[in-house]
């Protein structure tokens, strides 16, 4: 189908994007990729009335070293972020994750910070981004506001942006030489994931679990690695799943169980 | 600031396989509509109209993309190329192009325009790509008649794996 009649407009900058967010407020939409929205719009599941064009605004288009975190702008494609030379030394997740995330054809279009936006509970780049605990940066007329993933993420594509916010940026936690991991199970590669799985190790002792599509948002939980089959089935019994067209709850559940563990040991041997 | 209303005609220009050209149109309009309809570029296929099939995938600035899933409006003043541009001037097929005909990697033909522009961006930025990656690649499109034995000997074939 196509989608139905809506204003265009594509700012230069960000101050001119927070000026018509202002105006329009949730009639407006944010577009930077598409790969989400303008499907969901030529499915008329989205029926914005203002279509803001953020793609081509330059200040957006960054990756930045921080030192302690690296800053993706809301321009920067997926492929992009996945081409960025220093990767797989200080964002080793997101180098796993990242060839996950649709095909290579969605990737050299949609954006970081889109699928953050979108906040789909199977995605890759949110679930990345909860388990590094890291924050989103959002701007609207009342200024700058910086929140932590978990408090971002609050149901399935649910966020706490405000109708006159924009992501302008997003940031990931360095974690060079930390032993990782990430797998998830779907029907095909790039098709939504059942379950996905990010392990993290915190140290000799623990690891940090993150887990895709058992829930709204993605679920991080800190468990010890002396009895990770425990810690885990405990888990599985506390998050239901869900049930849509692709898997039971029952499904779900029997997944993690299984995947979780081998997530677990592997990011243990990357760190070894 | 481009701006343009509902109601409102407007023109999109591109350049379309080397070409300078633009057609009136809305904000509304699907780049692979804009190709088909206003610019008569029919060889870019269109199927599911959300980003799963790949038959209308076409390069912007040289990069893959679903032109379903982009707005004619994204494209203004982008360079756009669609299979259209792959056979020289003469007809004569490319190397791509003829791996499809020497594997017989097309039947109906209808998926074919999508997969030979997204691997003429892949490996143009991968010459020498392992079979996985040929394989994560074509995951990118579905093809429900020729089957992927005959495409994938085709890409291996243009990308020289024996």
């Amino acid at each position: 189908m196509k989608p139905r009649p809506f204003d265009y407009a594509r700012p230069d900058t960000v101050d001119e994007t927070v000026a018509l967010l202002a105006e329009y407020g949730d009639e407006a939409r944010i577009l930077a990729g598409g790969q989400s929205l303008m499907a969901m719009m030529n499915l008329r599941l989205a029926d914005p009335a203002m279509l803001i064009d953020i793609a081509r605004i330059a200040e957006l288009n960054h990756i930045r070293d921080l030192g302690e975190k690296i800053e993706v702008g809301a321009a920067v494609t997926q492929n992009k972020l996945l081409a960025w030379p220093d990767l797989k030394k200080k964002l080793p997740l997101l180098a796993t994750a990242l060839p996950f995330v649709g095909h290579f054809q969605t990737r050299n279009k949609g954006t970081v910070c889109g699928s953050i936006a979108h906040a789909d509970p199977s995605s890759e780049i949110p679930l990345s981004l909860a388990t590094l605990e890291g924050e989103v940066v959002l701007r609207g007329n009342r200024g700058d506001r910086v929140i932590a993933a978990k408090d971002f993420l609050l149901d399935m594509m649910t966020t706490a942006r405000e109708g006159d916010e924009m992501i302008v940026a997003v940031r990931f936690p360095v974690h060079a030489d930390r032993g990782v991991a990430f797998r998830e199970v779907a029907r095909r590669h790039g098709d939504f994931a059942m379950v996905a799985v990010a392990a993290f190790i915190e140290d000799k002792g623990h690891a940090r679990l993150g887990i895709g599509g058992m829930a709204g948002t993605p679920i991080v939980r800190r468990i010890a690695t002396n009895g990770i089959k425990d810690a885990v089935e405990k888990i599985v019994s506390e998050l239901e799943g869900y049930e849509d067209l692709h898997a039971s709850a029952e499904l779900r559940r029997d997944i993690l169980r299984n995947l979780a563990p081998v997530v677990i040991a592997e990011a243990q041997q990357c760190a070894a | 600031m481009r701006r343009v209303d509902k109601g409102q005609k407007v023109r999109v220009g591109l350049t379309l396989n080397g070409r300078k050209m633009s057609a009136e149109t809305e904000p509304r309009t699907l780049l692979s509509d804009f190709l088909r309809h206003s610019l008569g570029a029919t060889g870019t296929h269109v199927g599911c109209e959300h980003g799963v099939c790949g038959c209308c995938t076409v390069q912007i600035d040289g990069a893959a993309v679903r032109s379903c899933l982009t707005l004619a409006m994204q494209a203004e003043g982008r360079d756009v190329k669609t299979v259209e541009s792959l056979a020289g001037p003469d007809g004569k097929l490319n190397r791509l192009q003829q791996a499809f005909q020497n594997n017989h990697a097309l039947q109906c033909g209808f998926c074919t325009p999508g997969i030979l522009m997204s691997f003429t961006d892949f490996l143009t930025r991968n010459p020498k790509p392992t079979e996985e990656e040929l394989r994560e690649v074509l995951s990118g499109h579905i093809c429900r008649c020729t089957g992927y034995a005959g495409i994938m000997a085709a890409l291996k074939e243009a990308a020289g794996i024996s």
